[in-house]
C-alpha cells in the first residue's frame, strides 16, 4: 500500500501579518507613548489640558520635520550633519530679504530656496563627486552658519513682518498649530514617498547595497542628490517655522539641533548602518521626545536629567534588539 | 467596576486634583529661569531667591534653566511654566528677541515676567534689573586692569558668545571710557562663548599671537577662569595678569597663584535676591512704569527709568585681601 504525499504549504511569511504588527518596532513605540503619555498625567495636574499639549508640541514639530527627510537619507545609508546649519543660513537670508523690504511670501521662498540650495551643494559634494557624506556634511556645518556669523556677527534681525509670524505662532483650527498640521501633512506625504512608491524602494535598495542598486538599474546618484535636496528642503521649512516663532534671527539660532534629529531618526528604529526603518516610527520617536521633555519640564526636573533619559533611551534602544537576538539564539 | 467606569472615576480625580490645586494659589510661586543649569552664577542667584522666599513667607521658588545656553532651550522651559499657570517669571535670557514671543505669550496669561542679569527686548518683559550699570562695569574692567600695569600696555577681551547681551554692552562700555586710561592698549576681542575648552584656547591664541600682552580682561566667569589657567599652563603668571567678572570660589586659585591679581562680580545672592522681590511685588500689584521706584527688600528700591529698567548696586573688587572670605559664599 502505498500513502499518497500530502500536499506541502509552504508559507509565504513565517509569522502571520498580525503577530508580526505586535512584534514591531512601530509597537514598542506605541506602547512607550502611551506608557509617557499615561505617567505625565499622573505626574503633573497640567498634562492634560488641550492648550498645554498644543504647546508642547512645538517641542518636537521643526526637528521632526528634518527628521522625516534625515530618515530617508539614513536609510540610503548616508547623513547629513549641516541641517542645522541651514536652518541658521535659512534664516539669516530671510532676514536680508525682510530689510530689503520685501513681504512675507518672498521671505518665505528666500527661506525656502536657501534650503534647497544648501541640499544642493551637499548632494553635488556626495553624490556627483562621491565623497562621503558625514565628512561633507562637518564641513557644510560650519560653513553655512559660519556665513550667518559673517553677515550677522553679534546683531539680530529682528521685525518681521506681523503677517509671517502665523507660521510658528498661528493656529489653522482650535488648538492645532500651522506646525502641528504641517508636521501631520509632511508626515503622511513622506509615508507615501517612502512606502509607496518606487523612489522609496530605491531608498533601501541604495541603503542595502548600492552597487546591487546601480546593477539592478537604479540611478543611485540621481536618489542621493534628490534626498539631499529634499533634506534641505525641509530645513528651509523648519527654518520658516522657527524664525517665524522665535520672531528674530541669529546665527545661534538651532545650534545643535542637528544631533537631536538624528536621535529622533534612531530612536525612531531606523538603523544607523542605513537599509531599513519607518516613517511610523519616526513619527513615534517625536511624539515620544515631545512628550518626555514637556513632562519633565512641567515637573521642573533639570534639562540634564532629561537629556540622560533621552540617552539612555537611545541606547537602550540601539542595545535591545541586538540583545533580544542573542537571547533567541540562546 | 467597569473600565469605563474607572475611567470615568480617574478623570474626575484628575478634575478635582486640578481644582485643588487651583485653590491654593494664595502660595505664589515664582520662576527663576536662569541661562543654563550648573553654572555657579546662577546656583547663587537661586540662593539669594531661596533667601527672599524665606522672607517673604508665601513664595515657592522654582529655579529652572535649559541645559545648554539656546534660546531654544529657554523657550521650552517658559512653554513648561506657562503650563504650569505660575505666578511669575524672573529670566535672565540667552537672546533678548528670540524669548520675547513666547515671553509675551506669559504676559498674556496674566503672569508677571521680569528679566534680570540677560535682559529681554522691551515688549517681552515688564522690567528688566541690571546688577549694575553698564558704564561702571564697562569702566571697572578696564581700571581692574589698568591698576596692576602702571607702564601701560596691550591689553585683550576674552568674551562670551558674540551674542550675549551683557558682555557686549560692557564691552561697548569699556571701550568708550578707553581713552581716560592712556597706557591702556586694546588690541583684540575674542570669544569663548562660555564654553571652558573653547574660552581656554582662545586665551592660548591671545599668549601666542601678542607676545607684549599686559593682561586679560574676561567679563565672564567662564572666561576669566580658562584664561587665567591658560596664563598658568604657559608659565606667564607675573607676566600677563588675568582680570574681568569672576566667582570668587573659582578664582580663590588663580588669586592666590598670583594669575589673577583682582576681579570684580556684583553679588550674584543679591541679584536672585532681589529679581525674586521685584517679581513678587509686581505681581501684588505693583506698577512697572517708568519712574516708578518698586522696593526690593534689603537691596532697598529699584527705579525705573524710560526703558522699564533699574541697576541694583555697583560692581564690587575682590583681591588676596577678601578672597578667603568670600569664596566660600559662591
Amino acid at each position: 500500500m502505498t500513502t499518497k504525499p500530502t500536499p506541502r504549504v509552504i508559507p509565504d511569511r513565517l509569522t502571520s501579518p498580525l503577530s508580526r504588527a505586535l512584534r514591531s518596532w512601530e509597537a514598542l513605540l506605541f506602547a512607550v507613548a502611551v506608557a509617557v503619555f499615561i505617567a505625565n498625567s499622573f505626574a503633573s495636574p497640567y498634562f492634560l489640558n488641550a492648550w498645554n499639549l498644543s504647546d508642547a508640541t512645538f517641542n518636537f514639530t521643526e526637528k521632526a520635520m528634518i527628521a522625516f527627510a534625515m530618515a530617508l537619507l539614513i536609510i540610503a545609508g548616508e547623513i547629513d550633519l549641516s541641517v542645522a546649519s541651514i536652518i541658521a543660513l535659512a534664516s539669516t537670508v530671510m532676514g536680508l530679504v525682510m530689510t530689503a523690504g520685501f513681504g512675507t511670501p518672498e521671505i518665505v521662498l528666500a527661506g525656502l530656496a536657501t534650503g534647497l540650495a544648501c541640499g544642493a551643494l551637499n548632494g553635488f559634494f556626495v553624490a556627483r563627486l562621491g565623497l562621503p557624506s558625514i565628512v561633507v556634511t562637518i564641513g557644510t556645518m560650519s560653513l553655512f552658519r559660519g556665513i550667518s556669523y559673517i553677515v550677522l556677527g553679534d546683531q539680530a534681525f529682528t521685525g518681521y513682518p506681523k503677517d509671517f509670524a502665523y507660521f510658528g505662532q498661528g493656529y489653522v483650527w482650535w488648538v492645532f498649530s500651522f506646525e502641528l498640521v504641517l508636521f501631520a501633512v509632511l508626515a503622511i506625504g513622506f509615508y507615501i514617498l517612502l512606502h509607496r512608491t518606487n523612489f522609496g524602494r530605491a531608498v533601501y535598495a541604495i541603503g542595502n547595497n548600492p552597487t546591487a542598486a546601480l546593477f539592478s538599474g537604479i540611478r543611485v546618484e540621481r536618489v542621493r542628490f534628490i534626498l539631499f535636496l529634499l533634506t534641505g528642503l525641509m530645513s528651509g521649512i523648519a527654518a520658516v517655522c522657527l524664525t517665524s516663532r522665535l520672531g528674530s534671527t541669529r546665527p545661534s539660532i538651532a545650534t545643535g539641533m542637528e544631533l537631536e534629529v538624528v536621535t529622533m531618526v534612531v530612536l525612531g528604529g531606523v538603523s544607523i548602518l542605513g537599509g531599513s526603518g519607518s516613517i511610523p516610527g519616526v513619527v513615534l520617536a517625536a511624539i515620544i521626545m515631545g512628550l518626555v521633555t514637556f513632562g519633565f519640564g512641567l515637573l521642573n526636573v533639570p534639562g540634564i536629567v532629561m537629556s540622560i533619559f533621552l540617552g539612555l533611551l537611545l541606547i537602550g534602544t540601539i542595545a535591545l534588539p541586538r540583545l533580544a537576538k542573542g537571547l533567541r539564539r540562546g | 467596576m467597569s473600565i469605563l467606569r474607572k475611567a470615568l472615576t480617574t478623570a474626575a480625580m484628575t478634575v478635582a486634583l486640578m481644582a485643588a490645586t487651583g485653590a491654593h494659589a494664595e502660595t505664589k510661586r515664582i520662576a527663576l529661569v536662569v541661562k543654563a543649569l550648573g553654572i555657579g552664577f546662577f546656583e547663587a542667584a537661586n540662593k539669594g531667591a531661596e533667601e527672599a522666599a524665606k522672607e517673604l513667607g508665601d513664595v515657592e521658588i522654582i529655579y529652572t534653566g535649559p541645559t545648554d545656553t539656546t534660546a531654544e532651550g529657554q523657550i521650552e522651559v517658559i512653554n513648561s511654566l506657562i503650563a504650569q499657570g505660575v505666578d511669575a517669571i524672573a529670566i535672565s535670557a540667552n537672546d533678548p528677541d528670540a524669548v520675547a514671543p513666547a515671553l509675551q505669550k506669559a504676559m498674556e496669561r496674566d503672569i508677571t515676567v521680569i528679566s534680570w542679569d540677560s535682559g529681554v527686548a522691551k515688549e517681552g518683559r515688564q522690567m528688566h534689573l541690571n546688577p549694575s550699570s553698564s558704564a561702571l562695569i564697562g569702566n571697572t574692567i578696564i581700571k581692574l586692569a589698568a591698576d596692576h600695569m602702571p607702564e601701560g600696555g596691550d591689553v585683550a577681551i576674552l568674551s562670551a558668545t558674540s551674542t550675549s547681551t551683557n558682555q557686549n554692552i560692557w564691552i561697548e562700555e569699556a571701550t568708550k571710557v578707553l581713552p581716560n586710561y592712556p597706557g591702556v592698549n586694546l588690541v583684540a576681542t575674542v570669544y569663548g562663548d562660555d564654553l571652558a575648552d573653547k574660552s581656554y584656547r582662545e586665551a592660548q591664541g591671545l599668549i601666542a599671537t601678542y607676545p607684549n600682552l599686559k593682561a586679560i580682561i574676561a567679563p565672564t566667569t567662564v572666561g576669566i577662569l580658562a584664561a587665567s589657567q591658560a596664563v598658568t599652563d604657559a608659565g606667564k603668571i607675573g607676566a600677563i595678569n588675568v582680570t574681568g567678572l569672576g566667582l570668587p570660589s573659582e578664582m580663590a586659585g588663580a588669586v592666590a597663584s598670583g594669575a589673577t591679581k583682582s576681579f570684580a562680580i556684583w553679588n550674584p545672592i543679591d541679584l536672585g535676591y532681589a529679581a525674586t522681590m521685584l517679581a513678587y511685588n509686581i505681581s501684588n500689584g505693583a506698577k512697572a512704569e517708568p519712574g516708578a521706584s518698586i522696593p526690593m527688600g534689603r537691596m532697598g528700591a529699584a527705579t525705573l527709568d524710560d526703558n522699564n529698567e533699574a541697576a541694583m548696586s555697583d560692581p564690587f573688587t575682590y583681591d588676596a585681601s577678601n578672597i578667603e572670605q568670600f569664596k566660600s559664599i559662591f
